[in-house]
């Protein structure tokens, strides 16, 4: 369970987050959504305290992750930002293989061997992991990314837009590998996505964001009428029923 | 950790088996162990080439092994400087994310060019005797982790923190104190002048033994904690927030390393001088040799890199152009050379 107690941070006058009071509960797929510059990825940063907030506390399952040591919440909570940029030459499986640090502190157990070695299957890279980063697609890389989280082994997973960059089919696949990893291995995501058809399809909730404020909060049919997206998104939508559930059309 | 009930699978693993070494395949491994071992014997080569070539006394009489041992010092500043620059090279491209700078423009080498220069400036010729001798060696050594120190921790530790900002004020400072030093050059007179080149131009020469006793457990001290950091330069050389994802103290880990690289640095400036291109050829070699992230590899094939280019300079300067002194210039020259090449053939760093 991740809670946020008013939560703010202030750029300037005209540009700041929050007050923020939210409550994730533990489980499941939370999307974030809202409009570019919206505060989305700001607050997923936030928790995941890459970045310092100005006022409030979060708590993850339990601990103030402003007064944890950061090298314990690496046990519980674990977070993907869009930009990977490494000047170091890795392998998959090495990258994987960082993910048990929090544990091992880079002396690799045969059990830490395991569980990377279940990670890198679980997205289906077991034929890739000898290859070097700069020699995957975008996609795979993505996905490598992700099986390093993974492998962290932490009960909150944070994706800052893990579907960046990704086509059709890698963005499908991505989604579904998210899905089992919360339904199979019972992780609490919270991932900020851009297309709220996504977010309706997988998520379990929906967060919806605008000017640094939270502005609804529910379960994807609640979020996915034409009212409240095209108030979200300041953008008239309309919300039709497609052969797979509810689309939201905009162009 | 009870022995016996984990193996560790490190560079040393079971075939077949799937595993997340240093080194992944039974191929890199042997690689690896090649690499280091031609490094050895190239070491050993030429370290035993500038003790025994044209050593004018008959092989195994005492002023044989007099004169070796004279130039057994030589070896050992080599060694010296080639681990300080090879290790702080290596952790500084680290930390800050960036392998095509290098640690000697954070002003390290204009303050000794400062510091040389003012000596001449202000005490005339007997300026460059007042600033030799261990106590000014150490004075020197503190003034640029003093300043270093000043820098990172005003720079790392206040609310806007960042690396790029730090590393940009970092080369304006150098240029300036550099600018400083040429202007008080151009007052010298024609002699003083150029007794203060020699000490300007990286070399072996400018080094006193009995600055080792002083150099030798600083370099150690600092290297021997970046070594027994190395699990932790890995995570940090994944960059900032990953390391932070990874439980990483990041802003804390970053000034540490930092601090040791300006201690390395600072020993290597003041034993030998300035030697920009230095560091960053034997660093950018060792990544091709070692061809891993794992600093615990990438440091001993650096080191020794380091060794047998300075120890090859120095040995081809002597015995080829009877130049001695200046291994500054060949190297800068030949790293120089060796950087553009790389990047124009490469493209990647």
């Amino acid at each position: 369970m991740i809670t946020l107690t008013s939560v703010a941070k202030s750029y300037s006058s005209e540009v700041a987050i929050g007050p923020v009071d939210l409550t994730i509960p533990a489980g499941g797929i939370t999307a974030l959504v809202g409009p570019n510059g919206a505060g989305k990825s700001t607050l997923l940063t936030m928790i995941g305290r890459l970045l310092a907030m100005d006022e409030g506390a979060i708590e993850v399952a339990g601990l103030d992750i402003a007064t944890t040591p950061s090298k314990d919440l690496a046990k519980i909570v674990s977070i993907l930002r869009q930009e990977n940029h490494f000047v170091a030459r890795l392998t998959v499986r090495q990258l994987v293989g960082f993910g048990r640090f929090p544990y091992s502190r880079g002396r690799l157990t045969l059990g830490d061997e395991e569980i990377v070695s279940r990670s890198i299957d679980f997205l289906g890279m077991g034929e890739l992991e000898g290859r070097y980063l700069d020699e995957l697609s975008g996609g795979q890389r993505q996905r490598a990314y992700v099986a390093m989280v993974l492998a962290q082994d932490t009960d909150c997973l944070l994706l800052d837009e893990p579907l960046n960059n990704l086509d059709m089919q890698h963005s499908v696949q991505m989604m579904h590998h998210l899905r089992r990893a919360a339904t199979e291995l019972g992780r609490t995501i919270v991932i900020v996505l851009h297309d709220v058809n996504f977010a309706s399809h997988y998520a379990d909730r929906i967060c919806a964001i605008k000017d640094g404020r939270i502005v609804h909060v529910g379960l994807p049919e609640e979020i996915m009428r034409g009212d409240v997206l095209t108030e979200i998104f300041d953008t008239p939508v309309d919300v039709v029923d497609g052969p797979r559930g509810r689309l939201a059309v905009y162009y | 950790m009870a022995e016996g009930t984990v193996t560790r699978p490190g560079p040393r693993v079971v075939a077949g088996q799937r595993h997340s070494g240093a080194l992944p395949t039974a191929r890199a491994g042997r690689r690896y162990a090649t690499i280091l071992a031609v490094l050895a014997t190239l070491a050993v080569l030429v370290a035993s080439g500038t003790l025994a070539w044209d050593n004018p006394m008959p092989f195994g009489s005492t002023g044989f092994w007099r004169i070796a041992e004279l130039r057994a010092t030589s070896l050992v500043i080599i060694v010296v400087v080639a681990f300080c620059q090879a290790i702080a090279t290596v952790s500084f491209h680290t930390v800050t994310n960036n392998r095509i700078i290098t640690p000697s423009i954070m002003g390290f080498e204009s303050l000794y060019r400062l510091v040389q220069t003012s000596a001449v400036f202000f005490l005339g010729a007997a300026g460059i005797i007042a600033v030799q001798g261990v106590w000014q060696f150490v004075l020197q050594v503190a003034l640029m982790v003093a300043f270093a120190a000043g820098l990172y921790g005003w720079l790392l530790s206040g609310k806007y923190a960042n690396l790029q900002i730090m590393l940009l004020i970092g080369v304006i400072l150098g240029g300036g104190l550099g600018a400083l030093a040429s202007f008080m050059q151009r007052l010298l007179t024609p002699t003083e002048f150029d007794l203060l080149t020699a000490r300007l131009i990286g070399s072996i020469a400018n080094a006193d033994a009995s600055y080792l006793a002083v150099s030798v457990p600083l370099a150690a001290a600092a290297g021997a904690t970046l070594w027994l950091g190395a699990g932790r330069l890995n995570v940090l050389g994944l960059g900032r927030d990953t390391a932070i994802n990874l439980g990483a103290d990041h802003r804390r880990q970053t000034i540490v390393v930092l601090l040791l690289v300006s201690v390395l640095m600072a020993v290597s400036t003041s034993l030998v001088g300035p030697m920009t291109f230095f560091g960053f050829l034997v660093a950018m070699i060792a990544y091709q040799l070692a061809d891993t992230y794992d600093h615990r590899l990438i440091f001993p094939v650096a080191w020794l890199t380091g060794f047998v280019v300075l120890a090859g300079a120095y040995f081809v300067l002597k015995n080829v152009f009877y130049a001695q002194g200046a291994v500054g210039v060949i190297i800068e020259i030949v790293g120089g050379s060796f950087f553009l090449a790389y990047i124009l053939r490469k493209g990647r760093l």
